[in-house]
């Protein structure tokens, strides 16, 4: 029994918060959420205090679930991006009549790809995902008055169905080679035969789909801009980020033996996805679109630390993820702000944003040159261990690729802090923040610019992903 | 060895500047130049400790002074064999340099407190004037040539700081940044040296650099010296450019042009930092790695010789036409430095033959003392007469009685009369220079007596002369701002007979100078000729001086105008540097290289235009595209990848 409250730890804690705003939901009188708000954050803010506690690995239900240091971090790393999302959409919540079962689909959501990240079994794999997504559809719909809000569930649902559709296929086939779903006994199985690297290629789409990898990743933009921003840095932040986890550890335990084919797809994909993604960003005019090509481009980077096949491919995913935490979340939360203030969204509408507003117009201006890898915010040192893992396959043209989308991308990220402090303009947005909105602005920005410089943290994820083996 | 104590020798002058620089205008009054005087009061008192400790317990081991790495802490690790340590190095260098720092600088801190009274950024002035104190030491308790290079930097910094205080003046801002700019540029030739001896050496550390470089059986030593550009060996092509680093932050030709202007600071500035502790750095980073020039480079030695003695000799010569009373003591400082500069290089390594080493070290110590008073006492006068020339000066000895003596005091020691301080470091800097090399030692003997000579026109153009009618009513000044020229009085007269050779020398084996008294005859005979002439020129109102730089025409404007050599530099700035290579680099910028980046951008636009057909925004498409992704994949790595 302590074996189960200790290795699902994680998880129960999240199961015993959505139970207990289920019950406060139906207590719930008349005057809204603002009450609870600081509760839920309370709440979050201790689920994620006691993730960081009486860790154990080890596994359960006959290896269906295992738990290690490693998953421990993600899990942590996934806790801390949603305290800081339920922070900065304090303001909005606060004054949505359905706040509770947002939160109750939020921790769903989140449940479900701890589960995910857990199971050592395709089915569970499946069930996890589902429950990864489909909470999420709902929160995509949660500008209820909005008719692009809907739009933006509505293709989220279809598009993830027919990818599931795909995926589950891929699983079947992969059943009927291999004759189980156990992720041990696949990983000895598996082998490059064409029904095998046909069920791979299934799979992969599914990892592919969630993290909007070219050309899977069509919904992305048109999902992001009409969802709500809070949900819209949930998908570009949590859910690419636990996707990011998933793949590696999918592709590194299970697949090993398959390396030689999932190295070409993974090269194949993010030269697709840099290319589109850094394209299509320079073009957008809404700032929340324009994130989520930026966050495409970001995907295929990621896709290069991970094709460095070592322990530091997947220690420089995972240091990767928890800068582009800070530096997402960074943008996002002020995006936030003013989207909550004024209703704008539109890149030109944050002309002349740093004369009213210096702090916001930093903050934002610190966020993007973190995901654009300026040095010397982290943003410089997580692109740089990607590309150095990457390195270890000594596929230079890929590197130089790589480098050079880079450069492009400092153009569409430049150009909003252009506009934010050289271009003039008439009408100012007047903003006012929660102070816990700015209280995760002010942690995101001493995330940027201390991460980068503290050594021990990519040492230390090194040490766990190496004692892996 | 209290490695606590060592610590925070440099560290308590940072804690000084880190509250006076945050919370400057927390502090009222004088208490920000309190707070930091007595965090160096500690620090000094420490470092008198830690270095006792080194001499007398610690240090010695069967006959010789052996380093200590007293504290040790990986930084950087980038391989198995390239690792940058931070560290503490003990060892008599650097005892001595801690004592001369912590010293300097209290003396420099309580006289402060007085001089800069009522300026506005008064504790700014503390801040900077800590940072410099907290980058000196740690340059100087450096086990490692890259944390040295760090702190050399963090030096230049805080000397730029400090030149530019008043920055409400033309002449300051640009005094502080040609001073940065010279150095840095020399400081580039450094960096250059640190990599190729770091590469040839195998290591950052001071110590596995001596050991690895110096051994010639060792296979670092050979690929070394095997390894060659324009017919110098590698080896000696890292030195060259480690000395020009250090010549110049030491102000040597043809890298002095910024010490001079940069007199522009404050004056206890000038004392601390352009006299005793930071222009002496590359003297010191040559002795740090002196078993490394003796050893491992061929005739390195010699070039850093001939810069020395050039160089002592063209400042001393320059500083006989100065009018501005600072300028004076800047040129006086490059000579001295010279001085050491070509100690350490006549020297050779080891036993007797190392005498020039323990001589240049022991000028250093003695040099610190009386340029500090010097300076010091120049910064009364300036303050009693609101002036920098010597020409709206004369007859301050009444005036300024405990100025003039520890004024005079300080002369004679530079000057090189016994039983003064300088005598003793300047007749072991020449006997050296005598047993290693003779024309070396004439030259020297001339500038020591053209020493003399100067320093005593300064003295007598100040405090003798004609009484001129001065708008001051203040007096001398304070006990605080007197207290530090007392005390360096005091140690100006006794340093001299402190025995050094016992305690530094080129390898650490105590050795003990045996001067000829014969052999002083000669050098205080042409100092005190210098004196005299002075007397006669400048101790009355006389036309003398001005008909002897009349006879001397064309030399004395050559002299006036420093060699013309700022003039050499503007010419090749602006004539050479800007017109054939900043220009056309500037041309091929504008008009090739955006050229070249606009066509990318118009074609990557281009490009983006003609794919946006993609994003739709119906989800039937969507699926399509996924869909045939899929497929495609598939195709692709089943039929023709998979072979």
């Amino acid at each position: 029994m302590t074996d189960i409250l200790l290795l699902m730890k994680h998880e129960l804690t999240l199961v015993v918060i959505i139970v207990l705003l289920l019950i406060l939901k139906i207590r719930e009188k008349e005057e809204g959420a603002e009450n609870y708000m600081p509760f839920v954050n309370i709440m979050l803010a201790g689920n994620f205090l006691l993730g960081l506690v009486l860790n154990r690995g080890g596994e359960l239900f006959d290896g269906m679930f295992v738990s290690d240091n490693i998953m421990v971090l993600q899990k942590n790393i996934l806790n801390f991006g949603v305290l800081m999302i339920s922070m900065q959409s304090s303001a909005w919540l606060g004054r949505h009549r359905h706040a509770p079962e947002f939160f109750v689909l939020l921790l769903s959501t989140l449940l479900g790809m701890f589960l995910l990240l857990s199971s050592r079994n395709l089915l569970m794999f499946y069930l996890a995902l589902e429950l990864s997504t489909i909470p999420l559809a709902a929160m995509c719909n949660y500008d209820l008055a909005k008719r692009r809000s809907s739009e933006a569930a509505m293709k989220l649902i279809l598009s993830s169905a027919l990818s599931s559709g795909i995926l589950l296929f891929g699983i079947s086939l992969f059943y009927g080679a291999t004759g189980t779903f156990d992720f041990r006994e696949i990983s000895s199985l598996a082998d490059s035969s064409a029904l095998q690297i046909m069920a791979f290629i299934m799979v992969f789409t599914g990892f592919a789909f969630k993290l909007s990898v070219v050309p899977f990743h069509l919904w992305t933009a048109d999902v992001y801009e009409g969802s709500p921003v809070a949900v819209t840095s949930f998908l570009s932040v949590i859910s690419k980020g636990v996707m990011v986890f998933a793949l590696c550890n999918v592709l590194y335990t299970v697949f090993n033996q398959m390396s030689s084919i999932w190295y070409d797809l993974i090269v194949i994909t993010s030269v697709l996805t840099m290319a589109i993604g850094n394209l299509f960003a320079i073009r957008q005019e809404n700032i929340k679109r324009f994130l989520a090509f930026s966050s495409i481009a970001q995907v295929s980077y990621i896709l290069i630390g991970i094709s460095g096949m070592s322990a530091h491919g997947m220690t420089s995913s995972i240091y990767f993820i928890l800068i582009y935490i800070f530096s997402n979340l960074g943008a996002f939360g002020v995006v936030a702000i003013v989207s909550h203030a004024s209703g704008k969204e539109s890149i030109n509408d944050y002309r002349g944003f740093a004369h009213k507003n210096p702090a916001l117009a930093w903050i934002l201006t610190i966020s993007l040159f973190s995901l654009a890898g300026i040095p010397p915010t982290a943003g410089f040192f997580g692109k740089l261990f990607l590309l150095n893992s990457g390195a270890g396959q000594e596929n230079w043209y890929l590197i130089i690729f790589a480098s050079m989308n880079m450069i492009v991308s400092l153009y569409y990220y430049l150009r909003v802090v252009k506009s934010m402090f050289m271009d003039e303009t008439e009408e100012e947005i007047n903003v006012e923040s929660t102070w816990l909105a700015r209280l995760s602005l002010y942690i995101c920005v001493g995330g940027i610019l201390i991460t980068g410089f503290t050594t021990g943290i990519y040492e230390h994820i090194l040490s766990l992903a190496q004692s892996l083996k | 060895m209290n490695v606590l104590y060592l610590l925070l020798i440099p560290l308590l002058p940072f804690a000084g500047f880190l509250l006076t620089g945050l919370f400057g205008k927390a502090f009222r009054g004088s208490s920000a130049g309190l707070l930091n005087t007595t965090l160096l009061l500690i620090s000094f008192l420490l470092s008198v400790k830690v270095v006792s400790d080194y001499f007398f317990i610690h240090g010695l081991l069967e006959d010789r002074y052996v380093p200590i790495i007293a504290f040790q802490l990986e930084w950087l690790r980038f391989s198995e064999d390239l690792v940058i340590n931070m560290g503490v190095l003990m060892d008599p260098l650097t005892a001595v340099m801690l004592l001369v720092v912590t010293f300097i600088s209290l003396m420099v801190h309580m006289y402060s407190i007085a001089y800069m009274k009522g300026e506005e950024r008064f504790a700014t002035y503390f801040s900077f004037l800590s940072l410099f104190t907290f980058s000196m030491l740690g340059l100087v308790m450096s086990s490692n040539i890259f944390q040295t290079y760090i702190f050399w930097e963090l030096v230049g910094v805080s000397s730029f700081l400090l030149i530019g205080y008043y920055f409400q003046k033309p002449s300051a801002v640009a005094a502080s940044k040609k001073a940065f700019i010279v150095t840095r540029f020399a400081d580039l030739g450094f960096l250059i040296g640190i990599l190729v001896l770091s590469y040839y050496g195998n290591s950052f550390d001071f110590l596995a650099l001596s050991a690895n470089l110096t051994s010639y059986d060792s296979s670092f030593h050979q690929a070394a010296i095997g390894a060659g550009f324009l017919g110098i060996s590698a080896l000696s092509w890292g030195l060259i450019l480690v000395f020009m680093g250090g010549a110049g932050k030491s102000a040597m030709f043809p890298l002095h042009i910024w010490l001079p202007d940069a007199m522009e600071g404050p004056t206890p500035v000038s004392a601390l930092i352009h006299a005793a502790t930071m222009v002496v750095a590359g003297v010191f980073l040559v002795a740090r790695m002196f078993a490394l020039f003796a050893l491992g480079g061929t005739n390195v030695l010699e070039l850093v010789a001939w810069t020395g003695i050039i160089s002592a000799m063209m400042a001393a010569l320059i500083a006989c036409t100065q009018q501005d009373i600072k300028r004076v003591l800047a040129y006086s400082t490059m000579s001295q430095i010279g001085f050491m500069m070509f100690a350490i290089g006549v020297s050779g390594y080891g036993s007797e033959s190392g005498l020039g080493y323990t001589a240049g070290m022991f000028h250093l110590f003695t040099h610190a003392m009386f340029k500090a008073l010097l300076f010091l006492g120049a910064g009364a006068v300036i303050h009693f007469v609101h002036s920098n020339y010597m020409d709206d000066m004369g007859g301050l000895r009444k005036m300024m009685p405990v100025t003039h003596i520890t004024f005079l005091l300080a002369c004679l020691a530079i000057a090189g009369i016994p039983p003064f301080a300088g005598f003793f470091s300047k007749e072991e800097i020449l006997l050296a220079s005598y047993n290693a090399n003779r024309i070396i030692f004439w030259l020297a003997l001339f500038t020591s007596g053209l020493t003399a000579f100067y320093m005593f026109r300064l003295y007598f153009s100040i405090f003798w002369k004609k009484e001129k009618a001065y708008q001051n009513h203040q007096g001398e000044g304070g006990g605080l701002l007197l207290t530090p020229l007392v005390i360096l009085g005091i140690l100006t007269v006794v340093s001299g007979f402190i025995p050094f050779g016992n305690f530094v020398s080129s390898d650490g084996v105590p050795v003990s100078p045996h001067l000829d008294l014969k052999f002083s005859i000669l050098p205080v005979g042409l100092s005190l000729a210098g004196i005299i002439i002075a007397s006669r020129l400048y101790m009355k109102e006389s036309v003398l001086p001005e008909k002897l730089s009349a006879r001397l025409g064309r030399i004395y404007k050559l002299l006036r105008g420093k060699f013309y050599i700022d003039e050499i530099y503007l010419f090749i700035a602006k004539k050479i540097i800007f017109r054939f290579i900043s220009r056309p680099a500037a041309w091929v910028d504008r008009n090739i290289v955006d050229g070249l980046i606009n066509t990318s951008a118009a074609a990557t636009q281009l490009f983006s235009i003609s794919t946006s057909g993609m994003q739709s925004g119906k989800l039937q498409h969507y699926a399509g595209y996924f869909l045939s992704g899929v497929l495609l994949l598939i195709v692709l790595f089943i039929f023709l990848l998979s072979n």
